[in-house]
């Protein structure tokens, strides 16, 4: 099949709508192979990976829409595809929100809005460091979702608006909740009382479920981007924002997230901590414990666990670790049994299969000293996934890394590719598998039904076998996120998935099956 | 306006980049705006090289 | 930097605004047009050879040979054109504009309009009407017989007209029209009305025959465009001071020749930067499409240049019908001209804008930032010469007229040694 190319100029669509609607294209019958996308380098690379490139390539700029198809001509033309690149584009055209004015610069939208305090940057990280150096410079605060900013840019973006007492939350910052309003991934959650500065999208996303779920609430919640407490950038917008909170009068106690710091930024941190007026809860995923009390600060043993102490300081209770289940023993010991008992001799292999970088690594961490888990966010570099022996082993995957996201929406926003997973990762030597279920602003709207169909799908896979798995779930939410908490937890227990109440539980649920399954059942 | 000052005040956000966000803040009657963005200058160097020697200020 | 370019396009904006464009006469254009003679034809858009011409301005040219008595049948015109013995040269390098083709020759009668705030004139044909004209490129013998009819009847009995009458304010005019559904450019019925209105009793007042004026009347009655060739002189006298403003990024000429799309800047003076004209994606008349269509061409747009026509297309719905798409998309088009414009027009006022004025002073270094290009409404002709308009729609200017002349302007700007380095 020849492919083919429909252009459209000057015509731009965000990366994410774009790779729904190759998406969905793709479906058509008789399309083989379906991209759309701008005319970028790297779409044109990609597209030549999928032997779609033609002649018309070569006018092509960065302000052109491809549409570049392989197909049947006996069953679908290039005009039906086009057809339906217009339908989709349609039927996805938020109610009243292209009827809206949007102005093509942001020096436009602040003539538009000028008491404006805030932007949202999730253009591609090429052009991203330009907008924002425009916002701050305007005085504006700035959410920068974009990743793949280069770090001299965010050094010097975090200079400027620490020296202009502005926010600079990313780049890569996925998760914020200012003034009770959630920025791009969030969960609803009530206003309250505690403050977070996180330095990790999902695992600030499950402190905060876990404090509403405990029936406290979040003043604000300050993200700071993944990159923030490495050495190159010291750590400067945690520390704003941990100042921030300190001054915050509707702030009573603060937490704060991240991946264990660069030395000399932690001890920045401590050197704050331990002048600070409120109690700080530090929850630095697997980081120097001792360090943290030391520095008059209450550490964690997981983000559930830094939740629960948050609030029994808040309460004026002590803060003791959180180590168990919600549940009483007997009933874990209960399921650990029933559940292990589904299993045959040779099923024995965890498949940790996340959407949230953080719940993935707070999983490796919580596991990784028991079981040998090879990851692409491995604990040691020789437990990568490529390392994988000929005869398995334990896997757990941030599906939400690059290396499964090139050309591909997160997973967080589109299941297919989890479901994918399912397919390729889960056999017969499976004993359990664990996801995380997110849900909330920014999410897919059903992310539990895709799993709860993954599932099904396994299920049925290996009852030709004559065989079982254990599905172990969590479902980072709460009962205000749109798609539904309960309904959620429904939908999968019906799939005889184990939802458990936090991730870590999750995790040690599932490390209680592992041994047994070990074992022998 | 400081990260305090900002506490204190109703968000008015400006969106740049994907709509859903844009969405997102509609649907919570957040007030906000979509800039509907597009590279600068088609994201070509030359023109942005030429611009950028022009924003100097004098 | 910032300040020298601002304070350039403050001055830039304060001429254009300040403009007052007003009729003050008709002449001939051998008489009254600066440079012009017996062997030059003026025509539409930046320069162009004989060679490169398109169907209907070669067409137009023709005509124009045959009204002049130069040849009596089109091959001996076509001939004559090719023969070197004819000079071409842009209206707009004689203080001109024309619609269309544009062609301007000696014995052609034109409209006189004086910017009285800056003494300058600027000069236009009188509309032809429509269907088989010399501005489309039809050269047929109907043609130069209404040419006739327009030099010896209509000429001298308008001119007359406008003597009694006294000068006529045109920037009050187009203001008025602008409310009331024109956007002078495509759409002129409520200006030709309002002009016919203005001048009927000085009409009534000559000494013509009955026969004459009621023809004259008819004439314009029959023609909705017949106010296109007041409002482009107008715009045309209103920003040509602007050509002066030294290191001003504002835009004061916008052209094509069936050719190639032309523009000039404030700054650059006379160069014309330029860029192969577009093929309008528009609405076709039936039996017609996009493969019979000429490129777009017509000085025209010297009314968008201005910051009404296309600019304004928000206050003319109806044009909406012509051009393909929904009054909302006239808005939307408007609203977007902002982004790459200067001030709002303090005179032309757009009622569907809340009032707001006309997106005015187009700055190139906006168009490239934002990749806004501006926004013409425009007719399209056949690519053969005489077989008219088939149809209408939006076009715009190459990016490229815009990169080439900001890479000039820097240049520019350096070697007078105002760059930092």
């Amino acid at each position: 099949m020849t492919p083919h190319t429909i252009i459209k100029r000057n015509a731009y669509y965000d990366s994410v709508t774009l790779m729904l609607l190759s998406r969905e294209l793709q479906k058509l019958e008789g399309v083989q192979d379906v991209l759309v996308g701008m005319g970028t380098d790297l779409n044109l690379e990609l597209a030549r990976d999928l032997d779609l490139a033609t002649d018309d390539f070569e006018t092509l700029t960065v302000n052109d829409l491809f549409i570049a198809a392989k197909y049947d001509d006996t069953q679908i033309s290039m005009q039906a595809i086009e057809a339906a690149f217009n339908e989709y584009l349609n039927k996805s055209a938020e109610s009243g929100v292209d009827d809206d004015y949007q102005p093509p610069t942001l020096r436009a939208a602040i003539q538009n809005m000028p008491d404006a305090n805030l932007v949202v940057v999730s253009v591609p990280g090429q052009y991203a460091a330009a907008e924002v150096e425009e916002a701050l410079d305007a005085g504006l605060h700035v959410m920068l979702f974009s990743d793949n900013v280069a770090v001299e840019d965010e050094l010097r973006l975090k200079q400027k608006a620490v020296g202009k007492r502005l926010l600079m939350m990313g780049p890569d910052c996925g998760t914020a909740i200012i003034n009770g309003v959630p920025l791009c991934f969030a969960n609803a959650v009530r206003r309250g009382k505690i403050g977070v500065v996180g330095a990790s999208g999902t695992g600030t996303q499950e402190v905060t479920v876990q404090i509403h779920r405990l029936g406290e609430g979040l003043s604000q919640v300050i993200g700071t981007g993944g990159r923030d407490l490495k050495e190159e950038i010291g750590g400067l917008m945690m520390i704003q924002g941990f100042e921030a909170l300190i001054a915050d009068p509707e702030t009573d106690v603060i937490i704060l997230i991240s991946k264990p710091p660069a030395l000399s930024v932690a001890e920045k941190i401590y050197a704050i901590a331990n002048t600070s007026p409120k109690p700080v809860v530090i929850d630095f995923i697997g980081g120097d414990r001792a360090a943290i009390e030391a520095a008059g600060a209450i550490a964690c043993v997981s983000l559930e666990d830094a939740a629960h102490k948050a609030v029994d300081v808040l309460r004026g209770k002590q803060a003791k670790d959180f180590t168990e289940f919600s549940l009483p023993e007997t009933q874990i010991d209960q399921i650990v049994a029933t559940e292990a008992a589904k299993l045959k001799a040779d099923q024995t292999e965890l498949r940790a299969l996340f959407t949230g970088g953080t719940l993935a690594d707070e999983a490796m961490k919580l596991l990784g000293d028991r079981h040998p888990i090879y990851s692409n966010i491995p604990l040691t570099a020789d437990m990568a996934i490529e390392n994988l022996p000929a005869g398995g082993g334990h896997i757990c995957l941030d599906l939400g890394e690059d290396q499964f996201t090139r050309g591909r929406p997160h997973p967080m926003i589109d299941p297919q590719t989890r479901s994918d997973f399912f397919e390729s990762q889960v056999d017969g030597h499976t004993a359990v598998v664990l996801v995380d279920v997110v849900l909330g602003f920014g999410a897919h709207e059903d992310p539990a039904s895709a799993v709860a169909e993954s599932v099904r799908g396994i299920r049925q896979k290996l009852s030709v076998e004559g065989k079982d798995l254990v599905v172990i779930a969590y479902v980072c939410g709460t009962d205000l996120d749109s798609q539904g908490f309960e309904r959620s937890v429904a939908k999968l227990e019906a799939e005889s998935i184990i939802v458990m109440p936090s991730n870590a539980q999750a995790v040690r649920l599932t490390d209680r099956v592992l041994q047994r399954a070990a074992k022998g059942a | 306006m400081s990260v305090n000052d900002l506490f204190k005040k109703e968000l008015k956000i400006v969106n740049m980049g994907l709509k859903s966000f844009y969405a997102d803040f509609k649907s919570q009657n957040v007030t906000a705006v979509h800039v509907n963005w597009k590279p600068k200058a088609g994201g070509k160097k030359k023109m942005l090289d030429l611009l950028g020697r022009l924003n100097k200020s004098n | 930097m910032q300040n020298l370019i601002d304070n350039a396009n403050k001055q830039a904006l304060e001429i254009i605004q300040n403009g007052q464009p007003t009729l003050i006469g008709l002449g001939v254009a051998g008489e009254v047009i600066p440079g012009m003679a017996n062997d030059l034809f003026l025509h539409a858009g930046p320069p162009v050879t004989w060679e490169k011409m398109s169907g209907p301005l070669r067409g137009a040219v023709m005509a124009g040979i045959m009204y002049e008595g130069l040849a009596s049948t089109p091959e001996e015109a076509a001939d004559y054109a090719a023969s070197g013995k004819l000079r071409f040269d842009p209206c707009h390098h004689h203080d001109a504009v024309g619609p269309m083709a544009g062609v301007v020759t000696s014995k052609m009668p034109v409209w006189i309009i004086e910017n009285k705030a800056y003494g300058n004139r600027a000069y236009c044909t009188l509309n032809e009407g429509l269907g088989k004209v010399l501005r489309m490129g039809a050269y047929g013998p109907e043609v130069i017989e209404h040419l006739n009819w327009m030099e010896t009847v209509l000429y001298p009995l308008l001119k007359e007209t406008i003597e009694i009458h006294g000068p006529l304010d045109l920037k009050v005019m187009i203001a008025q029209a602008l409310q009331m559904g024109d956007e002078v450019h495509n759409r002129n019925k409520a200006g030709t009305s309002l002009l016919i209105r203005e001048i009927a009793p000085s009409i009534v007042k000559t000494s013509f025959s009955d026969e004459d004026k009621i023809a004259v009347f008819e004439f314009l009655n029959s023609n909705d465009h017949t106010f296109l060739n007041l409002s482009m002189p107008a715009a045309k006298a209103t920003l040509e001071p602007v050509g002066k403003v030294k290191h001003s990024t504002i835009v004061y000429t916008m052209a094509r020749n069936g050719t190639e799309f032309g523009i000039r800047v404030a700054a650059l003076g006379e160069r014309w930067f330029t860029a192969p004209a577009e093929i309008i994606d528009g609405l076709y008349f039936p039996g017609f499409s996009m493969d019979d269509a000429n490129p777009d061409i017509g000085d025209s747009c010297i009314t968008e240049t201005l910051g009404i026509g296309g600019f304004s297309m928000a206050t003319a719905p109806a044009i909406v019908q012509f051009v393909g798409g929904t009054p909302k998309d006239a808005v939307r088009y408007t609203t977007d001209m902002y982004e790459i414009t200067t001030e709002e027009s303090q005179i032309y006022k757009l009622p569907p804008m809340n009032f707001r004025g006309a997106p005015t002073g187009i700055d190139i270094r906006k168009v490239i930032e934002t990749q806004i290009l501006p926004v013409i409404n425009t007719g399209i002709a056949h690519k053969e010469p005489g077989i008219g308009q088939v149809g209408a729609g939006i076009v715009h200017p190459p990016m490229a007229c815009f990169e080439q002349a900001l890479e000039a302007y820097v240049n520019l700007l350096e070697d007078e040694g105002l760059l930092e380095e």
